[in-house]
């Protein structure tokens, strides 16, 4: 029997990483100046305290209950209209940049010819792009180019969700079972009308739910969005932060979980009629 | 029957779709003929010259580790106040607690960031520990309901197993337990950095520190061609950390 | 007289496991549980293991009565008793060398036992452990990529490296070819006998139980249907325990094939 050594052959990348991680945990604590006893720091206590009693009682005089209601449903439309935009340039953006379509494709077993491979590149890059940036971040822009108000938000939502709707439905076009389109495009048939045969049919269902999904989290970014003037019960919140009204804020807190706790209702019963 | 209902559901929304932009009165006309698209052009247009000066590049670097930093710790903390809060959250130390970690998870995960950001700024001050802060506890309510999920469903022979001959619960759940558990919580962990580092720059908003603060800012005093190279910069970020978190999936979570 | 099992019985809900079983082990005997699938055998050995709580009647381990024990006290008991389980729960993503370790837990403290999780700090007692049963140059290894025979002698090296005093085995060789199973029940009668270590074995193939031990204990729906010396177990013995079963013959073959088995 070979005379092996006693040492852990797992000790040397464990040690190495241990080390790695620490070297980058050094700056990174300096950077972010991370110290969370300033939270248990008396004075800040009594801040949190002080801010956090003005919540009791919350706001319930019939003219903010009123603006309370518009606002939410403010926030109900910029999310659903933005879906709506959003689905418009969606649409035939993950058409184009899906291989599902590609002739080649039909005729190879599923490999791209080099050709579509040119033009499904930049689409995808495109929709890369309009996701990656933070739709809060295409809120402030258009804040300052068409005005505060609620048509920011709108557009917001309707460029990055493109983005997101875009990408996975080009991925689910891709993931369901291509053969049947391939036979009929094969057969002569046109993409479009392949498509329509072919992949919609297995697809449909996952399409549904991920964007009805998709309409509850654009519901929760409407509200964010908001806080750079972008209409909707999150303008008011930040409003009422502004002029130190906890109550108010009580209120428009509660109205948001409320908001999220009905759309995520009705987005499960809509992914159980529809998918 | 069910065809109906389907019919009257798809109406519903297409009806519902409709009275959005009705009430919004958006008046997308108005937005884009009268040289209103012009104006977004020209706007747009003022965005194609970034400022790639050193100082300005020194300081967008500056703003983006900061970033990069805050989105680290805060997910690497809530990971760590995430885990202790699951522990009692999936049962392990009797009803009445997990009824209280639960409750705890569900008022961390609901407040979204940017309100947290609110309340942490107020409470520490502006700067990037407001912001680190306040995705930590967010992100920890996200993490910890997760993996309360994943405790419950982890098998429990291994760790009845080490009880058996002796060993402590500790010993037990981190011989048993964690092994089974541990890919599935890094799977969650890099998808909740890969959602915070986006979330870091736009906490900036509210003073938190980051690429975000500077956005604000040269947004504010109409600065496009600062403005843009900070966007450019949140958009290499974004890229790097999905890619990051891509190799370190493709690494430690196989299934 | 070290295991002492006193009209216990045992029920999972509707199903009575166990029923008003009573048998003494001392310490250093060699036991063999054998009988028909169903019948308990895996049940009396938790019932001695501690895993379960007898539903009536009483166990006492070692003297005393580890159900009336206080935790900790329980948990000193229990480091003193070894199971090896039929299907070995071994995380997938752990490493031999760990698991083999994590049998001295209940004899470490809890940071030299978090310690070994993430540097195993006694490599040559384990290998020394694994290389009895074969399987020193997988010491390294994932248990994910292991086949089955081979996850169950990790389980046993587990339990040897614990250095129990009562020695409890849920079916070890079930997953082996015959020639393995012998080795490595050869085994762990060798390292009974040489450490005055107690071993329980439950066991499905009678000619092994019959080969190796010398006192058998039949179980048959719950009850002892017979325990006495392994030369004593005679065909009707047989024919009664496993009534209905598939047994062609009782096969009681002659002791021993010499074989070598591979080391390296």
């Amino acid at each position: 029997m070979l005379k092996a050594d006693a040492r852990d052959p797992a000790l040397l990348p464990r040690l190495l990483f241990t080390l790695l991680a620490l070297a980058v945990l050094w700056p990174g604590l300096q950077l972010s100046e991370l110290n969370p006893g300033v939270l248990l720091q008396a004075e800040n206590r009594e801040q949190i305290a002080n801010f956090t009693r003005a919540f009791w009682p919350p706001a319930h005089d019939a003219e903010f209950l009123q603006l309370l209601y518009t606002a939410t449903l403010q926030t109900l439309a910029v999310a659903t209209a933005g879906m709506a935009l959003a689905l418009l340039l969606a649409i035939p953006t993950s058409l184009l940049a899906s291989r599902a379509l590609s002739l080649r494709a039909a005729s190879r077993s599923g490999r791209a010819g080099g050709w579509s491979r040119l033009v499904r590149m930049p689409v995808r890059g495109l929709l890369i792009f309009l996701r990656s940036v933070p739709e809060i971040v295409w809120a402030l822009l258009f804040v300052r180019a068409v005005g505060l108000g609620p048509t920011a938000g709108v557009l917001a939502i309707a460029i990055t969700y493109s983005g997101m709707l875009g990408k996975v439905y080009a991925e689910i076009f891709e993931s369901v079972d291509q053969r049947p389109a391939h036979a009929l495009m094969q057969g002569g048939s046109g993409r479009l009308a392949a498509f329509g045969y072919g992949i919609l049919p297995s697809a449909v269902a996952e399409l549904v739910s991920y964007t009805v999904y998709r309409w509850e989290c654009a519901v929760r970014a409407s509200v964010v969005m908001g806080f750079v003037g972008a209409g909707g019960l999150g303008q008011q919140i930040d409003l009422s932060m502004r002029m130190f009204a906890g109550g108010e804020v009580a209120s428009m807190l509660l109205a948001f979980f409320g908001l999220v706790l009905l759309a995520d209702l009705l987005s499960r019963f809509l992914r159980g009629r529809l998918a | 029957m069910n065809r109906l209902v389907n019919l009257l559901v798809i109406s519903a929304i297409v009806a519902a779709v409709v009275a959005s932009f009705g009430y919004l009165q958006l008046d997308l006309h108005a937005l884009v003929g009268d040289g209103g698209l012009g104006q977004m052009g020209e706007y747009a247009g003022r965005f194609l010259h970034p400022d790639l000066s050193t100082e300005h590049l020194r300081a967008v670097g500056h703003g983006a580790l900061e970033t990069l930093a805050m989105s680290g710790l805060g997910t690497l903390l809530a990971m760590v106040l995430g885990m202790l809060l699951a522990l009692p959250a999936a049962g392990r130390f009797g009803w009445p607690l997990q009824s209280v970690a639960r409750l705890l998870l569900n008022a961390l995960r609901a407040i979204p960031e940017l309100v947290w950001a609110a309340l942490t700024v107020l409470a520490a001050g502006l700067g990037p520990n407001a912001g680190t802060l306040a995705l930590a506890l967010h992100t920890a309510g996200v993490l910890g309901r997760l993996f309360a999920e994943a405790l419950e469903n982890a098998p429990v022979e291994p760790a009845a197993a080490i009880r058996l001959q002796g060993g402590g619960q500790v010993a037990a759940f981190c011989f048993g337990t964690l092994p089974n558990l541990w890919p599935q919580l890094l799977a969650y962990s890099l998808y909740r950095w890969e959602n915070n580092i986006r979330m870091a720059s736009v906490l900036g908003f509210v003073g938190a520190g980051g690429l975000g603060q500077m956005l604000y800012t040269t947004l504010s005093l109409f600065q496009e061609a600062q403005a843009s190279t900070v966007i450019m910069a949140m958009l290499v970020l974004v890229l790097l950390v999905d890619a990051f978190s891509d190799v370190l999936r493709q690494r430690y979570v196989r299934a | 007289m070290t295991i002492h099992v006193h009209g216990a019985g045992l029920r999972h809900g509707q199903v009575r496991a166990l029923e008003a079983v009573s048998l003494r082990i001392d310490k250093g005997e060699r036991v063999a549980i054998i009988g028909p699938s169903g019948a308990g055998k895996s049940s009396l050995l938790h019932l001695m293991a501690t895993a379960v709580q007898p539903s009536s009647g009483h166990l006492e381990l070692f003297g005393e009565q580890p159900w009336a024990l206080s935790s900790g006290a329980r948990q000193r008991l229990r480091a003193r008793i070894g199971l090896v389980h039929q299907a070995p729960p071994l995380p997938p993503r752990q490493r031999v060398v760990t698991a083999v370790l994590a049998g001295r837990l209940g004899q470490w403290g809890t940071l030299r036992g978090l310690l070994n999780l993430v540097y195993p700090t006694d490599v040559p007692g384990a290998r020394q452990v694994l290389a009895e049963l074969g399987l020193a140059d997988k010491l390294f290894v994932q248990c994910g990529q292991l086949s089955g025979g081979q996850l169950q002698r990790v389980g046993i090296a587990r339990a040897l490296y614990q250095r129990p005093e009562v020695l409890l085995t849920d079916e070890p060789v079930s997953a082996m070819d015959p020639v393995l199973a012998e080795h490595s029940l050869a085994l762990l009668n060798r390292h009974a006998q040489a450490n005055g270590v107690t071993l329980v074995a439950s066991l499905h193939a009678v000619e092994l139980a019959l080969a190796h031990f010398p006192r058998v204990i039949g179980i048959r729906e719950g009850r002892v249907v017979f325990d006495c010396a392994a030369h004593a177990v005679s065909e009707q013995l047989l024919d009664a325990l496993y009534a209905n079963e598939q047994l062609a013959s009782p096969v009681v073959q002659g002791p021993t094939l010499t074989v070598q088995i591979p080391r390296c």
